[in-house]
């Protein structure tokens, strides 16, 4: 198994300003998937990793990175591993291909090895021809694939992605989310921290949502969807004008309304977010209110996910 | 075992810590003439200012001539001051700002092995730089004796020693302004009260006890009779003292920057 991980807790602090950050954490990622972590900031995500690469002792409980114990083999099992830290942590001081030649030292590669691997390497990153380029020249997005291809140059089992597209314009993300796939596709195991949705739906064969150190939901994109929310939402917004009544927001509709019309309905800002599974009596009630205005879709991993974990704002 | 008792736990180290170190030397190399420039021309040119200046107002020290006196402890604190200002400033760009010692703990690589290559790494350089001073030296003909080969050795100490000392600092800084406390406070101190421009027994004997345990002290007692052609007095204590400072230097630096990095 590329991760296995048991009851993990993980405390920060002492006594009176002990903060649990992991309450008994249970994951295990099966060879060749890709497991997206998803979660509000400070949810876990980012200290899970760590565990997981042995980075901190954990309180409590047990992890397998690559079928090694950690952290006791840590070190072992890292050299079985690819890591894409949130931050970009390129040596500003070399080139990319000395980025790649250097990275792979650590890993007790020699440079005869990696060299002949390096347009290789740069060219899955589509930064084929930058071999002799400064990192102060690249982009945000061109670092992060050379990152990507950093983590690569052990030939990895497992590859773990901490945030990979967040930052980046939509013509990078998609690069990055081909080359995972491709990756996947060889064989490599993948598991990535994201507060995208759309990145978990279209990139995970299965994901969990974590929050205040606990997994709320895990399974398939489509599992997890359809064992936590109601299969269609109707977004309501604009201004209400009931009869002879002064006008007002979709708030007062939904008041007035929606608890009949539909099975839950949230209010976030000017919208209601109407859940039902059968919309029909909604929309039919909804054609004869002028001024409101609507929008009428299927459910999909954000709902579950502010379903979940709330809509207030996360810091 | 406490989490503040495990970062006390003696170092677990591996032969990787020598691709740390080599990384930090192909970053050196891009640089290496600027770097030894600027490592070299600081203390030489006080050396030559103060030697010849002062010099003829000194006629003799400790019966050599000021300049020759001056050289030993010259090679000395510009030791401490490379070995220092690498791990100080350097170190915590790579710890702190630019993120490199993170991006090598994802590799089979320990927090140990990296603090292990900085210190290494920053004696290295200091010693490097010592060479060329002793070079310098040599050429202006301040010491002819072939025992001034053996300060060398002496020097890769000196800067193990306060690469160690340095190292706690970076540990502790949140900032690199931080470090003008290290400075201001130890290091120039130190430098003054070592025997580096003038004899401890010119210190008034309270000052003089206290002087004579600062490392630096140590480094010019054995280096200066070294340029000098002379066998130092208390070779094994002052060696053992140098050695002393970096180990337990080098293991509270140690503890204090796992705690800082594997929370």
């Amino acid at each position: 198994m590329p991760l296995e991980i048991a009851g993990l807790v993980k405390r920060f602090g002492e006594g009176a300003e002990a903060k649990d950050v992991l309450r008994g954490l249970d994951l295990s990622l099966r060879p060749g998937e890709c497991f997206a972590l998803l979660g509000p900031n400070g949810a876990g995500k980012t200290t899970t990793l760590r565990c997981a690469l042995g980075l901190t002792a954990p309180t409590a409980g047990s992890i397998r990175l690559c079928g090694l114990p950690v952290p006791e083999q840590a070190r072992e099992a890292r050299a079985r591993v690819g890591v894409v830290p949130q931050i970009d942590s390129l040596d500003p001081d070399f080139t990319c291909a000395e980025n790649l030649i250097v990275f792979a030292g650590y890993f007790g590669i020699r440079e005869s090895e990696i060299r002949p691997r390096i347009p290789e390497l740069l060219a899955f990153a589509g930064l084929e021809g930058k071999d002799k380029a400064r990192i102060q020249s690249l982009s945000g997005g061109m670092k992060r694939r050379l990152t990507l291809a950093r983590a690569l140059v052990n030939k990895p089992q497992l590859l773990l992605l901490d945030e990979p597209t967040t930052g980046l314009d939509p013509q990078a993300r998609h690069l990055i989310w081909e080359r995972l796939r491709r990756l996947t596709a060889e064989g490599t195991t993948i598991l990535l921290t994201t507060h995208f949705m759309d990145e978990a739906e279209r990139l995970a064969d299965r994901l969990a949502i974590l929050d205040n150190g606990r997994m709320l939901a895990q399974g398939s994109p489509r599992e997890v969807i359809a064992a936590h929310i109601e299969p269609q939402v109707v977004e309501v917004f604009g201004d209400w004008k009931p009869g002879g009544q002064p006008d007002s927001g979709a708030a007062a509709w939904a008041a007035a309304h929606a608890g009949a019309l539909s099975r839950r309905c949230e209010i976030s800002g000017e919208t209601a977010f109407c859940y039902t599974d059968d919309a029909a009596p909604l929309l039919a009630h909804l054609a004869h209110q002028p001024g409101l205005r609507s929008l009428h879709r299927p459910a999909n991993l954000e709902d579950v996910f502010l379903k979940l974990t709330g809509r207030e704002l996360r810091d | 075992m406490s989490l503040a008792t495990a970062h006390f736990s003696p170092p677990v180290l591996s032969l990787r810590l020598f691709a740390v170190w080599r990384r930090n030397f192909l970053v050196w190399r891009k640089l290496a003439l600027p770097s030894i420039v600027g490592n070299l021309a600081d203390p030489v040119i006080y050396m030559l200012g103060l030697g010849y200046g002062l010099g003829m107002l000194v006629p003799q020290v400790e019966g050599v001539s000021y300049i020759a006196f001056l050289a030993g402890g010259t090679l000395c604190y510009s030791t401490m001051n490379a070995a220092t200002f690498e791990v100080l400033y350097s170190g915590f760009s790579r710890m702190h700002v630019q993120k490199t010692w993170e991006a090598i703990m994802n590799a089979p690589i320990a927090l140990d092995d990296i603090v292990a290559a900085e210190l290494v790494w920053a004696a290295s350089k200091s010693c490097l730089a010592g060479v060329a001073i002793l070079a310098v030296i040599a050429a202006f003909g301040f010491t002819a004796s072939p025992l001034a080969l053996a300060a060398i050795p002496v020097v890769f100490l000196t800067g193990l020693c306060f690469a160690a000392l340095g190292l706690i600092m970076t540990a502790l800084a949140p900032s690199y302004d931080f470090f003008m406390y290290y400075f201001t406070l130890f290091i120039t101190p130190m430098t003054l009260l070592s025997g580096v421009f003038f004899p401890q027994s010119q210190l008034p004997e309270t000052v003089r006890s206290i002087a004579e345990l600062l490392p630096l002290s140590h480094a010019v007692s054995l280096v200066r009779p070294l340029l000098l052609g002379q066998m130092p007095a208390q070779i094994g204590l002052h060696l053992a003292v140098l050695a002393a400072f970096t180990i337990v230097a080098f293991w509270l630096a140690l503890a204090l920057t796992r705690r800082r990095l594997l929370k």
